[in-house]
């Protein structure tokens, strides 16, 4: 793969670029510091979870010199139709840019215009889907909250992922649509409706004809974008199924707490804890509401993107093959006939120029994908995983604080040998307990550290626990029958 | 009104039943032998195994059961070095241990008999089997049965009963003996009793108020264990869906070179976690037996409400009866008629009968007042004695059902805790896999040769020449690259 030498008239080609200054913008803006992550986009919802250690990283990547955001969705109402209007800020120093700052207001068409523009133009470059015209699942209704602000979001990363691109965020589409107030007027321009559908016809054609002999490399990317897509579904799938199973134990856990709050009022000692477990139930719901409400925000957005990905790298893989069979079908057309080959020959050359250049779009903008693609899984695994220990770091504080209360009554005790000695709530853990050996484990902060005290250490387990938080006391080693034993 | 097992000599060797034991602290026996009855202090009960029978049932048919092995031994402690004396054993099939309770029922019917674990399987939620010989079922149920014996043995009066005590020493014959004891006949008028229709004038205030607290903890239980067995089955299709994930990381990796790593391993913490579900509901498990013992218990408690209430009428009834007999002697002896009877009227109509039949008549009655002032005595002692008794046993139930169902929701406490450590742990574990993605130095070539001809300019030394200027922050651009490389892309 090609990545080290970027010719330059290669980039004149591909780009719509008049001056030179923005080729030196271009080869600027993908020099990369060498070893470092790909600088997570501040636009992508995980991040705003990790800005601090984006920083240091924004430190010592790419220096960034465009930022766009897409936020303050607003209905707009006409005669005809009800929409929704986006604003879209853009704070820049390239030079390009006749001001540093910009503010819009677009509309989802908009959005479709720009992409189709960049794809247009790049026919082997990988954009980055745009979000779906409307979701067939659950018949959401176009203007329902969830689905403008899910659709903000993907819009907002979409603008950023151009402008993180070194060939597309110096398209000129791209600056218009940050810049122009009105963009009928540009949408106007371009290659017209007709000439698009002549593409497709020879694209058609072409396909039908068949390819002569592929590139082994760009087999072997194809096989693994099939792949790909069907790993990334299957993981959307996956991660969708454990959304609804989660609401679904939410919805039963909802009715733990009044069942035992509905017990304690018909108990007198025991309406006590029986409340404290109610409590805790409840407690553990609201973390659990928390928990489904961030896989859907995180996880699933991310998963999304990528699935929709694919099928823009199936696109790419198809153009790029329509490239070369067009140059194929013309060279044949040239071998065989014998009239006018010099003007074929020209036509020939100029679609073989067109290949190498599409094919080495495709080769460079691939591993920059492949970066990318790793980057936001990655992220988007880390934040699912990091949400899911807190959850069950909360759901433990819930429950020791249970344990703790529990155990802070000078309540009626066998010959009144109770005894206050600061320590941490533990529990046996031998299944087959040796009368003599009773060590009690350290349960705070476990995940962090698992300690054993002998019954009388008067010490604890001091990094964990400091005096000022809890009273604590022993939990006594008390088994109510062989039987009931708490195995551990 | 105490046991049939009359015979005492034996029983009285048992011992007295000291209810309060000095316990220390450090000696790990369950709560009932701390309170000790003697019958415990002298000896260990476990119903160590299970293991499955087939044989002839009472109509003759093959059948295939599960009996139960019961461990006695004298619980002396053994001497340093030494190894524990053998066990006797014998085997019960439930049925026995059934006999054993509905005689306890009939004889004792002022205690609240401790109950069996379920004869079949509820509340149970799908991955659990209903099957009676299940494996897990039987080893819950053996649990529940060595439950039930150590209760009975703990309890201050049932401890010292002597069937129960053959029922734990003598295998064969025991059923003989317990029919013999003739308890069956009062466990049917017992039944009958049970399900008979009456009204008790004067009800006992504090057996009322009783019976309807065991009325609402049977219906809060039985709620609680149907809300637990659905959540037990939502809990189940998270955790194993997140196998899935397991599957397809593997699947995935396969597919890719940085990621492999990392999602692989990730894959396997997935697995793990789906799995884990299984042991977090078996623990679950002891908390829902625990729940049960006190739906069932409240069974119990019901029946002797019951009981007291048909005391309370008979000894209504017999006063009722009594005050009609005194009433039909004072007619007779003042003459007047003021309740109807076929007698007065037929006098009425025939002539008054004569001085001998009425004092013959007079005397009858007297008999018959004598006879049920009696009865009314008699009846008055069982009732005032089955309240003291009920209600003594009634103060320790509540006693024991508070601590005991504290201990549970604390152990439940446990297991949550238990639950959340595993999950923390688990998908630390997994963040570490995912981390790994894009960190991991691959040996892919290009990469390597990328890395060293495309230098970014601030990577290089201060002292390096080539370098320009520094790349201050973020809104300046960064110097020239060398000509000879223009990387297109970021490395991968």
């Amino acid at each position: 793969m090609s990545g080290q030498t970027v010719p330059a008239d290669f980039s004149g080609h591909m780009l719509d670029l008049d001056e030179d200054e923005d080729l030196e913008v271009f080869s600027k803006n993908t020099s990369l510091a060498d070893g470092s992550p790909m600088p997570n986009s501040p636009s992508s919802m995980v991040n705003q979870y990790r800005l601090e250690e984006d920083e240091e990283e924004q430190q010592d990547a790419n220096a960034k010199d465009i930022f766009v955001t897409v936020d303050n969705p607003e209905s707009h109402v006409t005669a005809i139709e009800t929409f929704i209007m986006y604003r879209v800020l853009t704070k820049t120093t390239r030079s390009e840019f006749d001001s540093s700052e910009y503010e819009v207001r677009r509309r989802y068409q908009d959005f479709l215009w720009l992409r189709s523009r960049l794809e247009e133009n790049h026919p082997t470059l990988i954009v980055h889907p745009l979000p779906e015209k409307f979701v067939m699942k659950g018949m959401v209704e176009r203007f329902n909250d969830d689905f403008i602000e899910t659709r903000r979001r993907a819009l907002h990363r979409f603008l950023n992922k151009i402008s993180e691109h070194p060939i597309l965020s110096c398209s000129q589409h791209f600056r218009v649509f940050l810049t122009a107030q009105e963009l009928t007027s540009h949408k106007k321009q371009g290659p017209g409706f007709l000439s698009r559908m002549g593409e497709t016809v020879r694209a058609v054609a072409n396909s039908v004809r068949g390819l002569r002999s592929r590139p082994e490399e760009f087999t072997t990317m194809q096989e693994y974008v099939e792949d790909f897509s069907n790993k990334v579904c299957s993981v959307d799938k996956v991660t969708q199924r454990i959304i609804k199973e989660q609401r679904e134990y939410l919805d039963e856990m909802r009715q733990y707490g009044p069942t035992y709050t509905q017990w304690a009022g018909s108990e007198e000692e025991l309406a006590e804890p029986l409340k404290g477990v109610a409590g805790c139930v409840e407690r553990c719901s609201k973390e659990t509401e928390e928990q489904i409400h961030h896989l859907s925000e995180v996880l699933v957005p991310a998963l999304h993107e990528y699935v929709l990905c694919a099928e823009t790298l199936k696109a790419v893989m198809r153009r790029r093959d329509n490239i070369q069979a067009e140059f194929e079908a013309k060279n044949e057309a040239l071998a065989s006939r014998k009239v006018d080959q010099e003007a074929l020959q020209e036509e020939v050359d100029a679609l073989a120029d067109r290949v190498e250049l599409a094919n080495n779009a495709l080769k460079g903008d691939w591993s920059r994908w492949q970066s990318s693609m790793r980057t936001d899984l990655r992220s988007a695994f880390i934040s699912t995983a990091e949400k899911n220990v807190e959850y069950y770091e909360k759901c433990l504080a819930v429950w020791e604080s249970f344990l703790l209360s529990q155990r802070a009554e000078p309540s009626e005790q066998r010959d009144g040998e109770e005894r206050l000695i600061p320590v941490m709530v533990g529990h046996h853990t031998s299944r087959h307990c040796d009368p003599n050996d009773q060590t009690y484990e350290c349960l705070h902060n476990l995940h962090v550290h698992g300690q054993k005290f002998p019954l009388d250490s008067s010490s604890c387990c001091s990094s964990c626990c400091s005096s000022e938080t809890l009273p604590l006391l022993w939990m006594e080693n008390r088994m109510v029958a062989p039987s009931l034993m708490i195995v551990r | 009104m105490m046991a049939d097992s009359g015979s005492s000599e034996e029983v009285a060797v048992i011992g007295n039943t000291d209810l309060t034991s000095t316990e220390s602290e450090n000696n790990i026996i369950n709560t009932m032998v701390e309170k000790g009855t003697s019958l415990l202090r002298k000896m260990e009960i476990n119903v160590a195994e299970a293991e499955k029978r087939t044989g002839k049932n009472t109509v003759n048919m093959q059948e295939t059961y599960t009996v139960y092995l019961i461990e006695t031994r004298p619980a002396e402690t053994v001497p340093e070095g030494g190894t524990p004396a053998a066990p006797d054993t014998l085997w019960r099939r439930y049925s026995e241990f059934e006999l054993l309770r509905t005689y306890l029922l009939v004889t004792y019917p002022y205690i609240i008999i401790p109950p069996l674990p379920e004869k079949r399987a509820e509340f149970v939620w799908h991955k659990l089997s209903a099957d009676n010989l299940d494996p897990d079922f039987v080893e819950r149920r053996r649990v529940g049965l060595e439950n039930f014996l150590l209760r009975v043995a703990s309890h201050s009066v049932l401890s010292n009963d002597e069937i129960f005590y053959r029922f734990l020493t003598e295998e064969k014959g025991w059923r003989e003996m317990v029919l013999e004891t003739g308890f069956q006949d009062k466990a049917d008028s017992r039944l009958k009793s049970l399900s008979a229709m009456f009204r008790v004038k004067n009800p006992d205030k504090r057996f009322t108020a009783l019976k309807h607290y065991s009325d609402e903890l049977n219906t809060v239980i039985s709620q609680l264990l149907r809300v637990r067995a659905r959540v037990a089955d939502r809990m189940y299709g998270v955790y194993k869906v997140h196998g899935n994930y397991g599957r397809v990381f593997s699947e995935w990796s396969a597919i890719e070179k940085e990621m492999g790593d990392g999602l692989q391993s990730a894959g396997h913490h997935m697995d793990t976690y789906a799995a884990s579900i299984d042991d977090i509901l078996e623990e679950e498990e002891h908390y829902a037996d625990q729940l049960k013992e006190y739906l069932f218990y409240t069974d119990a408690v019901r029946s002797v409400c019951r009981k007291h209430e048909l005391i309370q009428y008979e000894l209504e009834m017999a006063a009722q009866d009594l005050a009609h007999k005194k009433q039909q002697k004072e007619e007779l002896a003042t003459g007047t008629v003021r309740v109807f009877s076929l007698k007065g009227m037929t006098s009425k109509l025939f002539g008054q009968e004569s001085q001998e039949q009425r004092e013959s008549r007079l005397a009858a009655l007297e008999q018959s007042i004598q006879e049920g002032e009696e009865a009314v005595k008699e009846k008055n002692t069982e009732c005032q004695e089955f309240v003291r008794t009920a209600w003594e046993d009634i103060e320790r139930f509540k006693e024991q059902k508070d601590k005991d169902l504290r201990e549970a929701l604390i152990s439940y406490a446990i297991m949550q805790i238990s639950m959340c450590k595993k999950g923390i742990q688990v998908w630390s574990n997994a963040k570490e896999c995912f981390n790994k993605i894009q960190k991991e130095r691959t040996t892919d070539p290009r990469r390597r040769a990328l890395s060293r001809a495309s230098k970014a300019p601030w990577r290089r030394h201060w002292s390096d020449p080539t370098r320009k200027n520094a790349p201050a922050h973020r809104h300046t651009r960064p110097p020239d690259p060398p000509e000879t490389s223009k990387p297109v892309n970021c490395p991968v």
